[in-house]
C-alpha cells in the first residue's frame, strides 16, 4: 500500500535549481535510503517534505491525502498540522540543551495538549500518557537510565538516539533522517544505525539519507541515488548496489568504496 | 559633621540612586526586548527606523539625554512633561533599553538555526519556540554582557545630579560645598557594596544555569 507519493518536486534557491523534479513513492513499512554525493539535493528534499522549505512546484501525499501542493498557500496553522505526518532527525541532533532528556521528548507533545480543550482530569491523563510513552521510547533507544541527564552529558550517539525518540514521541507516519551518523565518531555510528534498523522491525516507514552504504544495502527496501537534483537511479538495494545501470551511479559507488578501504 | 550624620544623609542619597537603578532595570529590560524585535523585524522600514533610533540613543551622552528630556518639553510645550525624577527615569529607561536591545539581538541571533527548526518539525508555534526553546538559551548567552551593563547602570545613576537630583554623589557634594571632602570618597564604599551584591547575584544566576551548555 502506497503511503508516501512524491510528485515532481522542484526547488530553486535563487537561480540554482537544487531539485529538478523528484518523484517517487514509498509503501507503508518500507525503508527508503537516499544516497548521492554532497550537494545533490538530498537535504533539500527532506526539508521540503518536512515543510522547512516550500517547494516551488510539485506535490506530495500521505495515505492518499494531498498534504502539500506547491500551488497552494498554507497558513502556519495548516503547516503545523501537516508536518506532523513527518518526523525529522537532523545530522546535528538539535536537542534542546536546557531540557533533560525526558523533557526533550515531552515538551512538544505537552505543548500540543494546550491547544486542545480538555478537562483537568483528561489533561492529567493525557500528560501521564505522554510521559509513559516517552519513557517507553527512551527504553526503546536504550537510554532509559538517562532520562534525567542533560544533552551536554551525553555522547553524540546517545544524543542522536534521544533525537530519534523525540521525533517518535509525536507519532509521525514517516520518519526522515538526514545523515544521522555523519556528525558522529565512527565508533558511535553503530549504536544509532542499530536503533534505526530496529525501528524497521516495528513496521515504521522511513526515509534515510545516508553515506553508510552497508546500512543502505542491508536495511533499505528501496534505494534512490540522487545526482544534481534528480533521481538518477531508483531500485532495490541489489539493483542499485550490484547492478547499477547509470554511469553516475557506478562512479559514485566506486568512489564511496574507495573511501571505505 | 559626624560620621553617623553623614552616613544617614548619604543613605538618603542612596535611596534615590537605588530607585533610579531599580526603575530603569524593571522598565528597560522588557522595553529592550521590544526594541530588539523591532531591529530584527522582517519589515525593513521598522528595522531601519529602530536601528537609527538605537544609534542615536547610544551615540549621544546619557547626561545630555537627561537634560533634553527634562528641559526640551518645557521649551516646546511651555510646561515640563516630567518631574526631575521622572525625566531621569525616562531618559535612563530609553537609553538602557537600547543597550539591552543590542545585547538581546546578539544573543538571539547567536542561537543556532537548528534549534528553531527542531521546534518547527515538532509542530511548535513560533511563540512556543521563542519562549520554550530559544529564550533560556539566550538568557544564558547574555548573562555576562548584561551583568556588565547592569553594573554600569549603578554608576551611571550619578548623572542624575545634572538636573539636581540628590543621589548619593550629590548628597556628598553638598558637604564638599562646605569644604568637607571625605563624604565624597566615602560614597565609593556604598557603590562597592551595591556592585558587590549585584556581582554575587549574577554569579548565583550563572551557577543556576550551569547545568546546560549552549
Ligand atoms: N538555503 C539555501 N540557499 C541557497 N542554496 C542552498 C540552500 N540550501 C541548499 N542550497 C544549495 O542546494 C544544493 C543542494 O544542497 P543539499 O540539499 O544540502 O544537498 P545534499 O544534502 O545532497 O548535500 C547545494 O548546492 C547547496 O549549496
Ligand atoms: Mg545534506
Amino acid at each position: 500500500m502506497v503511503l508516501l507519493e512524491v510528485k515532481d518536486i522542484k526547488k530553486n534557491f535563487g537561480k540554482t535549481e537544487v531539485l529538478k523534479g523528484v518523484s517517487f513513492s514509498l509503501d507503508k513499512g518500507e525503508v527508503l535510503a537516499i544516497i548521492g554525493s554532497s550537494g545533490s539535493g538530498k537535504t533539500t528534499l527532506l526539508r521540503c517534505l518536512n515543510f522547512l522549505e516550500h517547494a516551488d512546484s510539485g506535490s506530495f501525499s500521505v495515505d492518499g491525502e494531498t498534504v502539500f501542493d506547491a500551488a497552494v498557500e498554507y497558513s502556519d496553522h495548516e503547516i503545523r498540522e501537516k508536518r506532523l505526518k513527518f518526523g525529522l532527525v537532523f545530522q546535528s541532533f538539535n536537542l534542546f540543551p536546557q531540557y533533560s532528556v525526558m523533557e526533550n521528548l515531552t515538551l512538544a507533545p505537552k505543548l500540543a495538549l494546550k491547544k486542545k480543550k480538555l478537562s483537568a482530569a483528561e489533561k492529567k491523563a493525557a500528560i501521564a500518557e505522554i510521559e509513559q510513552k516517552a519513557a517507553e521510547l527512551l527504553a526503546r533507544v536504550g537510554l532509559a537510565e538517562k532520562r534525567d541527564a542533560y544533552p551536554c552529558q551525553l555522547s553524540g550517539g546517545q544524543q542522536q538516539r534521544v533525537a530519534i525518540a523525540r521525533a517518535l514521541a509525536l507519532k509521525p507516519e514517516i520518519l526522515c533522517f538526514d545523515e544521522p551518523t555523519s556528525a558522529l565518531d565512527p565508533e558511535l555510528t553503530g549504536e544509532v544505525l542499530r536503533v534505526i534498523k530496529g525501528l524497521k522491525g516495528e513496521d515504521r516507514t522511513m526515509v534515510v539519507v545516508t553515506h553508510e552504504m552497508e546500512f543502505a544495502k542491508n536495511v533499505a527496501d528501496k534505494v534512490i541515488f540522487m545526482a544534481d537534483g534528480v533521481i538518477e537511479e531508483i531500485g532495490t538495494p541489489e539493483e542499485i548496489f550490484e547492478h547499477p545501470q547509470s554511469e553516475k551511479t557506478k562512479a559514485f559507488l566506486n568512489s564511496s568504496l574507495e573511501k571505505m578501504y | 559633621m559626624g560620621f553617623v550624620e553623614v552616613t544617614l544623609s548619604l543613605l538618603n542619597g542612596l535611596e534615590q540612586t537605588f530607585l533610579i537603578f531599580a526603575l530603569t532595570l524593571v522598565l528597560a529590560l522588557p522595553l529592550g526586548l521590544v526594541i530588539s524585535f523591532g531591529s530584527m523585524s522582517g519589515f525593513k522600514p521598522l528595522a531601519y527606523i529602530t536601528k537609527i533610533f538605537v544609534w542615536i540613543i547610544r551615540g549621544v551622552p546619557l547626561m545630555l539625554q537627561v537634560i533634553i528630556v527634562f528641559y526640551v518639553p518645557g521649551f516646546l510645550l511651555g510646561t515640563p512633561l516630567f518631574t526631575r525624577f521622572g525625566s531621569v527615569v525616562a531618559a535612563f529607561v530609553i537609553n538602557y533599553a537600547c543597550y539591552f536591545s543590542e545585547i538581546y539581538r546578539g544573543g538571539i541571533e547567536s542561537i543556532a538555526k537548528g534549534q528553531y527548526e527542531a521546534g518547527q518539525v515538532l509542530g511548535m508555534t513560533k511563540s512556543q519556540i521563542f519562549f520554550k526553546v530559544v529564550l533560556m538559551q539566550v538568557v544564558k548567552r547574555i548573562l555576562a554582557p548584561m551583568s556588565n551593563e547592569v553594573i554600569t547602570l549603578v554608576k551611571d545613576t550619578a548623572l542624575a545630579r545634572v538636573i539636581m537630583i540628590v543621589e548619593i554623589i550629590q548628597a556628598a557634594q553638598n558637604y564638599a560645598a562646605y569644604g568637607l571632602m571625605w563624604p565624597l570618597f566615602y560614597t565609593a564604599v556604598f557603590y562597592l557594596v551595591f556592585v558587590g551584591l549585584l556581582s554575587l547575584l549574577f554569579g548565583f544566576f550563572e551557577k543556576k544555569l550551569d547545568y546546560y551548555k549552549v
